[in-house]
Formats: C-alpha cells, structure tokens, sequence
C-alpha cells in the first residue's frame, strides 16, 4: 500500500514542473506560436529562482524573480515571432541556446565553479496529514499544490470562459478574423507568450526552489521539450495536457522504484530513464496523427 | 563603384555580428572586463598564432558536419532538431566499430568506423522521419525527445558494459589505433575529421546545386504543395533529406571519436547538434555559408575559452554569443523578407517553411 | 414581410426608405494607395447616404476592395480622407472603423471556425468585463433575428454552418455592434439564387432602418436589382456614380470602357466527334470529417472540345479538379484516359498519361520562391539532365523560348512570386501547354487577371481546342462558360445535375441547376 502512495505523492510532485511547463506552452501555441524558448525559460527561471533565494535567503524572492525571467523570456519571444514575423523554430532554438548560456554565464560568475550551494526549500505542507498513510499522497510542496488546484482551473477558465481566452484562441485560429474584429493580434500574442513563459518559470524554477535546493548543469534535462510533446499530446486542452503530464510523471516516478526490485537490477538505470520518453513518443505515435493545429499556428500575422 | 544593397546576406550576416557584439557587451561588463577587450581576444586573437589557428579548425570540425547536416534537412523542409542524439549515436557507432577493426589497417578501418557512424546517425533520425511522412507527427518534437534518450544511452554504455576496465572510469575501452584519425599537421590536433567534413559539404553543395535530386529537395522545403503538384514524391524526398542529414550527423560523432578523444566520453559532446542549428541559419542554408558559420563559431569557441582564462571571463560567453547571433540573424533576415516580399503569396510553403532562411532562388 | 423566393432577383420593386439630406453617413474624399508600382485607387471620392444601397461595380481588380479596406482600417490609404457624418476619421485599424459605426463582411469571411456562433459574436466586442457574456451575445442574437430576419442558431459550431448561414453571422456581427455603414464584399459570390433573394430582403430591412450599405461587385445584374446609386471604378479610377437603374449597357461601358464586352467567339473550326478522350465515371471522394465532396461524378470530354463545369464555387469543382490532378485520392469510380485506368494516381502518373492541369490556385502550383527557368521545367527535371547534373542551359534556353512564345513578361531567371498575376498565370500556361497534352483541365484560369491577359488565357485555350485538345474547364465565370465552351455540365453539392450544349444552354436553366432545382426535361 505504501507503495502506490508513494508513487502517487512521488507522481504529483513530479508532474508539477511539467504541468507548469505545459499549460505555459499551451497558452503560446493557442496564440499561434511554437515557443521552443521553453527549455531555456525552464533553466533560466531555475536559475534566477534559486540565485535569488541564495542572496536574498527568501525562495518567495526566488520565485518572483523567476518569474520575472519568464516574462522577460516570453517578451523577447513575442519581439522575434510577432514584431519581426522571425522563423518560430529558430527563434526558439536561439532563445534557448542563449539562456541556457547566461545562466550558466552567471553561474560561473556568481558561484565561481565553487562547492555547490544549497538553498532552505520551500516547505512541504499537508494539510490532511492526519488521515494516516493515504494523506501521504497530499504532502506536497506548495506550488504543487498551486499548480493542481490554482494554476490548471484557472487556466483552464481563462481559456474557455473569459474574454481574454476567446481573443488568444480566435489569434491562434483565424487572426484575420481577430483583427478584423477588433483584436489586437499583437498584444494578444505577447501577452500569452509572457504569461507562458511566467509559467515556465515558475515550473523550472520548482527544481531549485523545491525539489533539489540547489542548482547543478543540466538542471532542466530536456523536460521542457517533453512539455512541448504533452501539448500536442493534449491537442491544446489544458486538461488533457495536464493528464500527459501525470502519464510521463508516472512513468518517470515508477521507474526510479522499479530499479530497487531484484528483476531490474541487472539493467542499466539509464535504460528506465529513457523509458518516460520513449512512452511520449509512442503516445504521440498513436494518437497524434494529423490532428488539427491551431489554425494560424506558425504563421506570422502581418496586416497586408 | 558597385553599390552594395543594404539588405544582401554577407551586409546582413556582418550586421547581425555587429549587434550581438552590442547586446554581449552587457554580461562581458558584469563580468568585469571591457568589451573591446573581449572581442579582440574571441575573435582576433585566434586567428594569430599558428598553434590557435589550427585549433580553430579542430573546433570547427564537428560543427561543420552538423551545420551542413541541419542545413539539408531545413531546407528540405524537415525540422531536424535532433542532431545531437544523431551525432552521439554515431559516436557509440565508432566507439564500437573502432574497438573491433584492431587487426585491420587503417585504409579498412576506417571508412567501416564512418560508414558505421552514418548507418547510426541514419538510423536514429529514421523513426521520427517515418512519423512525419507516414502520419503526418510533427517531427520537431519527436527528434528532440530523441536527444535526451540519446544521452542516456551513452551514459548507460559507459557506466555499465562499455565502463573502461583498466581505469574504472565511465569511459569506453580506447578504440584501436588503425582507427584513429590521423593528425593532419604535426603537433596539433587537427585530424581528418577537418578533411572528412569538407569533403562532405562539397559532396552536400554539389547534390544541392547541381543535381535534380537536388533542386527537387530545394522545391520540396519551399513549397511541400507546389512540389507535390509538379509529380516530387514529397515523402521520399523528406526520409531522404532525414536520413542523410542523420548521417551526417553520426560522422560528427565519428569524427570526435576518432580523432579527439579516441574513446567514447559522456562529455563529447557540449551541445555540438544545437550548435549546427546556429551553424546552419547563420549560413542561409547553404554549404558555403555553413562553412564560413561554423569556422566563425570555431574561432568564438577557442577565444572564449582562452579569454575565460586571460579576462576572466567565463566561457559560457560563448554560448550566451550563439544565442544572440542566431536570434539577431533569424530577426534580420525575417524584416527583410517582410520588406521585400510583404503580401507573402506566391509558393509560400507549409507555416513555418524554411523558406524564409533559406537564400532565395539560387543554391 | 418576408419577399417570397425567386430563382433571380427581380428588378423592379419599390421599397421605403430613409434617405436623409444631412451629411453623408460616409464619405470618401481624394482616397489614393499604391501597391509597389500597382496603383489601386488614385483620387476617389465617394459618398454613401444612410438609408440607401450604394453599390461599388466594377471588373476585378478595379479597386472596389481595396476603397472600403481602408475605410474598415484593413488597409491605410497613401492620401485622402475618411469622414463619418461629416466629421473627419483617422481608421487605424478595424477598432477604430467598428467604433465609429462601420461594418464590414469581407470575401474571406472574419470567422472562427472551430467557435461557436455565440462565440464568434462576442469576440471583439469588448466587453469590460472579464467574465466572457455568451448570454449577451444570444440576446443581441435573438434580437437581431426579429428585426432583420436573420436567424441562426447561437450554440452551432460555425464550421458546420453553410456558407449562406456563415454569411448571416457575419452580418449579425456587424449589426450587433450597431454598425450605421455596412460594406459587404462580393457578398453573392458564395451564395445560391435562393440566399441571394434571402440577403436581398436582409438588406431592404437595414435601409429601412436608415443604414447606409455599401454592395461591392461585378455583377450588373445584381447591382442593378439591388441598388440606389452606383458607383463604378475602372483600373482604380471612379469613373462616375449613376442612378440605379441605369442601363446594363451604360454600365458596362463604364466599367470596361466599351459597350460591348461580351467575348468573340470564332465560328467552330471543326465540331467534336468520337469517343471521349477523358472519361470519368461514378467518381466519389470525401472530405474532412468525411463529409462527401463529390458523388456518382459521370462525365466524358471528347478530343477538341471543350467541356464547361458551371457552379457555384464549393460545389465540388475544386476537388473534381484535384482528382484530376492526382492531388487527391477518390474513393469509388474510375478516370480514364484513352482507355487508360487512373484514378486515384499521384500526380506524376496524371502527368504521363497526357493530362496537363492548370488549377485554380496558381500560387500553390508553383513555387513562387524558384525561378521561372526551375518552374518551367520543374515537372520533367529528368529531361534536362546531362550526366548526373542538371542542364542549366539547356533550362535556359527553354526558359527563353517559352517567354517568347507564351508572352511572358519576366526573365528565365526571375523568381515567380515577383511576377504580376497575369504573368503568373502564363508561366503555368507555358508549363504545361508546351508539352502539348492531349488532355487540359483548366479551373477559373482568368481569375483576377487583367483584361488582356485574360482575353490571352482564352485564346489559348482555343487554339488548343482546334488543335483537338480535350479541355475540362471550370469557371465561375458563366459568360466565360457560354463563350468558351462546346457543352456545359453544372456541378451541385458535388454531383453532376445537367449537362447542355452551348445553343441550349441559357441563364435561366443553368440557374436553376446551379441552384440545385431540377430543370424541367
């Protein structure tokens, strides 16, 4: 029994970074723009989270700073893809090459390839620990708790009820229409690039401010990537996104525990590791096939 | 006097250079240096000394064949994102071919290692190609999923069955010495990998310029529909692009394998598959300009790292520089496409075509 | 009181309206705008009252769209003015034209596809609150179906809504933000005789209300029916505002500046006989969401004749085309090619069988980015090959001789999307009639085109035919049908519904087909 809370807890707290991670992609690509920026916002926010909760001693600083990357990250986007119509995957391959650059760059600076620094995390909370071994599964960390019950509802309903989702979604279909309507394409586009990549952020930043306390190279490990894969997977619905999130998180979770049984000793860990990938892969193989994207996705609107 | 365009690709390559140096003047600062400095070490002073110069081309190396290899699938309209996990399986190729050849010389030797290295390089692009032209998967995705796993298989090699025996370390066993690279100049680490590469991108301009497989490629990447409707069988034309473009890519591993490190490492690599990225725009798509990108790069790299030592400045630079060049070109060249070609119409290819970075109409 | 439903909209009837002395609802003064070197409106002035339908006529390309682009903000003018009940307007963009009381139903419809209708409606309104108000919007819905006549139902998905019910939203749309001046684009160009009746009335109720329409197209019949005043614009100029029952004469020599514009037709060099070159039969294909789009298609053309495909456009032309193309695969039936099985081929199969195709979208068939030589060869790169390399001069020199033969205006080495749209059209033309195919199928090859290059396009296609070409050729352009073709064959919902020679067909009978009502035998 402990073992299924265990995977539980160890599921939903490893899906945090990835729920984060997509409902921000989903926002951008429902605009109309493939922000593969993602694995850099994800480093970069890691980064500046956790440098800033090392000089200041508050991850809450951490977090806004982070944040505040994630804006700037998703700013810099809109200014490639909205304001100069620059090709969106080499926009985002540049950004997150750059990124990841200066935040090693400043790690270097800052901690001078030195001992490896540690942070006081954030705090676990489980508000229903007195429910024995099964409230094992809601002792969580706060942003976890945020991402689940905060951040997907209310992504989900901006997207869908709110006025400011009808705009992101007729960008990201028809912006002709949009404009013709009254839509400010342009802002409509960088403000859900910003938003995107606040979220990113926030989702690479957990790493540091959360999981690990502490920031090492390599940090994101191409889990922002796999967040790109879950939106398509999700066809651009936050909740089905979510659900891809949980899968890979599952999986990923599940292998870590499989290792310590005597039939998977012989193999490699790297092998299982592979394993959560390879499964997104599939997923995609079998389900995504010619499905509908956005219908202005990619294209660049220009006003002829 | 010829009047010059403003807008030509060599005046839009420089400028873009310019403006990076303007934007990366900013963390050379915060790292307490000047920038002048700095951009003399990174690029002038590389290129000064006999010793550095050949270290530049062994830099450039892996980057010119994973430059051309990203060049030929993005202008073939494939998003081949994935030519880091291509190289490193190539790699793994040349790691184990290369520890097998003992006995032969080198003139066998050798080409099986390459050869090796391409099937590997091919052979982990050909999933993601197949679910492109058979099902329509997006293959951006799918090839960068593929990089991560890549990884992983290298380190599961090197800390589990390929863990060197002699030192316990997690490198592969040294290859044999019929397969190594043989230095190209006395003293210096330039091997054959340099020579190999240049080899390729000429065989890779010469098929793109010259020939119709060629062209039907160049149609393909500019137009999928328009192509389609002339009778090119779109779909080979994709795999084919793919598997070639991962074939290069896997020689890129073979080269690093046999000529630097003679054994398999988890380091080979630092990014070299992103940096053909960089590599492959900076340089329009093309072999010439992939070949001027990549030594450009080659030249950033070794000055970085020798400035992180003299200025103190840490080489990351190098990085944050890549960066800021990809997206200073890519925004460069997109305002001029707009500028010259603003209601968008004829023969635009699928959104987000490579089109709009690859050089118009001539190869 | 709802008109009752005709095949084609009637002349004469009289009808009630406000048409105020006051300033004009909108006013157009000294509006100009280029194009690169293209001028599509030099100095207009215009005015539209309210209560009244003012049409703008003209050919294509004469600049009726682009006029009322730039008073919708869609487009900045190079100079002029825009002045809303006298009082001068800066149009930046749509946001300003809707505030100010503009609407306008573009060509292309402004619609969200995968939305709902109410959806579709509260976009772009603007509501201060956050909280997206569907019930507002099916108020306004309701609201607007009883003062006008438009219902639509608020909870459907626009994409499965025909193109008629699609117009009518975008209509509302404009209503509901309480638009004074409607411009609506070519709006008949999608519709059957019977939505053009219903859109007729939707527009006598709106000027009794005291809105200004402004109904921009080519059709003097139509405008004609319809209009107040006209105002026609020739190659970007206003050539004059007339009356609207002016003379279809009078304004067909506005518009092309001669009165007669009807096409010559040669007397028939030899008439058709034999079997069929093409034979298509029982033809079916599906669509996305595996929707029909053409069913039980039987149809043979015979060498030197040419066979017309009249219809309105979505009818199935465009993928009967495809098929033909080897662009898309049908699901039952057969194509044949002098006895040659080959549905469902790919295109290079299309191709060696002897079919040339010339589709309607012309950019798509080539690839704007290469030059004209690359284009002209790129279907059979295989013939200029020397060795393993391509044959640049050999490219070259073919380049040149089409240029000259075909009258194309470019050079071999110019990339196609730099060429004008008329050019464009010849170079496809010269792809594909250089190799002499016995078998030509052609959809709408003079759309959009200027008059000489059009009236070029069509004597190509006569001379193939005397040269016993079997020509397939889909038009929407019925006078181009009537002049150019030896039978008539009207496509509806994706079916063949009546076939005529030229001497029987009329416009009456191929309404009615067009409109999917059985003629009488």
């Amino acid at each position: 029994m402990t073992f299924f809370v265990d995977l539980l807890a160890a599921t939903l707290r490893n899906a945090t970074p990835l729920v984060y991670g997509t409902v921000g992609e989903t926002y951008t690509e429902r605009s109309g723009v493939l922000n593969l920026g993602i694995e850099g916002t994800m480093y970069a926010g890691a980064f500046a989270g956790f440098a800033t909760a090392w000089a200041t001693g508050s991850p809450l600083l951490g977090l806004v700073a982070a944040i505040a990357v994630g804006i700037a990250a998703g700013a810099v986007m809109g200014l490639m893809t909205v304001t100069f119509g620059a090709n969106q995957h080499v926009s985002g391959i540049g950004l997150t090459i750059g990124l990841i650059g200066l935040s090693e760059f400043a790690n270097r600076l800052i901690f001078q390839g030195g001992d490896l620094q540690r942070i006081q995390p954030m705090p676990s909370l489980n508000p229903l620990a007195g429910l024995g071994d099964i409230g094992g599964i809601f002792n969580q960390y706060g942003l976890t708790w945020v991402a689940f019950l905060v951040v997907v509802p209310a992504a989900w309903w901006v997207l869908q009820r709110s006025t400011f989702g009808l705009e992101i979604r007729a960008v990201g279909e028809n912006p002709e229409a949009a404009d013709a309507a009254g839509v400010s394409v342009v802002r409509t586009r960088y403000l859900a690039l910003m938003i995107g990549g606040a979220l990113m952020a926030i989702g690479g930043a957990f790493f540091t401010l959360a999981l690990l306390g502490s920031f090492t190279l390599d940090i994101i490990a191409g889990r922002g990537w796999v967040c790109v894969a879950l939106v398509i997977f999700g066809r651009w619905r936050i909740g089905r996104g979510v659900l891809g999130a949980l899968l890979f998180s599952l999986v990923f979770s599940l292998q870590f525990r499989l290792r310590i049984l005597p039939e998977f000793a012989e193999l490699p860990f790297e092998v299982l590791l592979a394993l959560p990938y390879l499964v997104i892969i599939g997923a995609l193989a079998l389900s995504g096939r010619n499905v509908a994207y956005p219908g202005a996705y990619l294209k660049p609107y220009r006003r002829s | 006097m010829r009047r010059i365009s403003p807008w030509s690709t060599p005046v839009l390559v420089v400028s873009a250079v310019l403006i990076t140096f303007v934007i990366t003047a900013g963390p050379i600062l915060a790292a307490g240096a000047s920038p002048i400095e700095a951009y003399v070490a990174f690029v002038v002073l590389p290129l000064t000394s006999q010793f550095t110069l050949l270290e530049v081309l062994v830099t450039s190396t892996p980057i010119l064949l994973t430059g051309a290899a990203v060049a030929i699938a993005f202008r073939a309209g494939y998003w081949n994102i994935g030519a880091e996990g291509q190289l490193l399986l190539g790699a793994i190729a040349a790691a184990g071919i290369g520890t097998m050849v003992g006995g032969l010389p080198p003139i066998l030797a050798l080409p099986m290692m390459v050869a090796g290295g391409a099937v590997a390089g091919a052979a982990w692009a050909i999933v993601p190609a197949l679910l492109r032209v058979r099902f329509g998967i997006d293959e951006v995705v799918t090839t960068l999923l593929l990089n991560p796993v890549a990884l992983l298989l290298v380190n599961g090699l090197l800390h589990g069955p390929w863990r060197d025996p002699v030192t316990g370390f997690p490198e592969s066993p040294r290859i044999a010495a019929s397969a190594e690279f043989p230095t190209l100049v006395e003293r210096s680490r330039l091997h054959l990998g340099f020579l190999l590469a240049i080899v390729v991108m000429a065989a890779a301009w010469y098929i793109l310029a010259r020939t119709p497989a060629g062209l039907r490629l160049r149609a393909t990447g500019l137009s999928p529909h328009g192509a389609r409707f002339a009778g090119i069988n779109v779909g080979a034309t994709l795999l084919g692009a793919a598997l070639v473009s991962g074939a290069i890519a896997g020689i890129a591993g073979v080269s690093e394998v046999a000529g630097i490190q003679n054994r398999l490492t988890g380091g080979l690599s630092p990014g070299y598959g992103y940096t053909g990225i960089v590599v492959a725009t900076l340089g329009t798509l093309t072999m010439p300009g992939v070949a001027i990108a990549a030594l450009f790069l080659g030249d950033l790299t070794v000055g970085a790292s020798s400035a992180a030592r003299s200025l103190g400045i840490p080489s990351q630079l190098g990085a944050v520089v890549q960066g800021v060049l990809l997206l200073t070109t890519v925004a460069l060249l997109a305002v001029r496409r707009h500028r010259t070609r603003p209601a968008d119409a004829a023969g635009g290819g699928r959104p987000g075509g490579t089109a709009d970075i690859a050089a118009e109409v001539s190869a | 009181m709802r008109q009752p439903l005709r095949a084609r909209p009637s002349r004469t009837h009289s009808r009630q309206r406000a048409v105020t002395d006051s300033a004009p609802a909108l006013e157009l003064r000294g509006i100009s705008k280029r194009f690169g070197s293209l001028v599509a409106n030099d100095d207009i002035d215009l005015d539209v009252r309210g209560g009244e339908v003012h049409a703008l006529l003209g050919e294509n390309g004469a600049g009726k769209t682009t006029v009322m682009r730039i008073a919708y903000g869609l487009t900045h003018a190079d100079a002029g003015e825009v002045r809303i009940d006298g009082r001068p307007l800066t149009v930046r963009s749509p946001r300003d034209a809707i505030e100010a009381g503009i609407g306008m139903v573009t060509q292309h419809f402004a619609l969200v596809g995968p939305m709902s209708v109410a959806e579709n409606l509260a976009l772009g309104r603007r509501s201060r609150g956050l909280v997206l108000d569907l019930a507002e919007a099916r108020r306004r819905a309701a609201h607007a179906s009883e003062r006008f006549g438009i219902r639509i139902d608020p909870s459907a998905t626009l994409a499965d809504l025909s193109v008629g019910q699609q117009q009518r939203v975008e209509i509302l749309k404009a209503l509901s933000r309480d638009c004074r001046v409607l411009i609506l684009d070519e709006p008949t160009a999608v519709l059957v005789p019977a939505e053009v009746d219903a859109l007729f009335a939707t527009l006598r109720a709106l000027v009794a209300e005291g809105v200004a329409v402004v109904f921009i197209s080519h059709k003097l019949a139509e405008v004609r029916a319809i209009s107040d005043r006209i105002s026609v614009l020739r190659r970007g100029t206003l050539v004059g505002t007339v009356p609207g029952s002016t003379e279809e004469r009078e304004l067909a020599r506005l518009m092309v500046g001669r009165p007669d514009f009807g096409i010559e037709r040669p007397p028939d060099a030899r008439p058709a006989a034999g079997d069929s070159v093409l034979t298509v039969t029982d033809l079916h294909a599906t669509g996305t969401a595996g929707l029909p789009v053409l069913t039980d298609v039987t149809l043979g053309v015979r060498a030197g004749e040419i066979v017309g495909i009249a219809g309105v456009s979505g009818n199935g032309q465009t993928e009967l085309v495809e098929v033909l193309a080897g662009m898309r695969r049908p699901t039952r039936g057969t194509v044949r090619v002098g006895g040659e099985e080959l549905a469902g081929g790919d295109p290079r199969r299309m191709m060696r069988a002897g079919i040339g195709r010339i589709p309607e979208d012309r950019h798509a068939s080539l690839i704007g980015d290469l030059s004209v030589a690359y284009n002209l060869v790129l279907e059979r790169l295989d013939d200029f090959r020397r060795g393993g390399r391509i044959d640049e001069p050999a490219i070259h020199a073919h380049a040149e001789e089409l240029i000259a033969r075909f009258d194309i205006r470019a050079r071999p080495d110019d990339p196609v999307a730099a060429l004008s749209g008329g050019n464009i059209q010849k170079v496809l033309l010269a792809r594909v009639l250089s190799r002499n195919p016995r078998v030509i199928v052609v959809s709408q090859p003079t759309r959009g085109l200027d008059v000489g290059a059009t009236e070029y396009v069509r004597s190509q296609l006569l001379e193939r035919r005397a040269a016993g070409a079997a020509v397939l050729l889909v038009s929407e352009d019925l006078d181009e049908l009537l002049a150019l073709a030896d039978r008539l064959i009207v496509m509806y919902e994706g079916r063949t519904v009546g076939e005529m020679t030229r001497s029987e067909a009329d416009l009456e009978r191929l309404s009615m087909l067009m409109a999917g009502r059985e003629a009488a035998a």
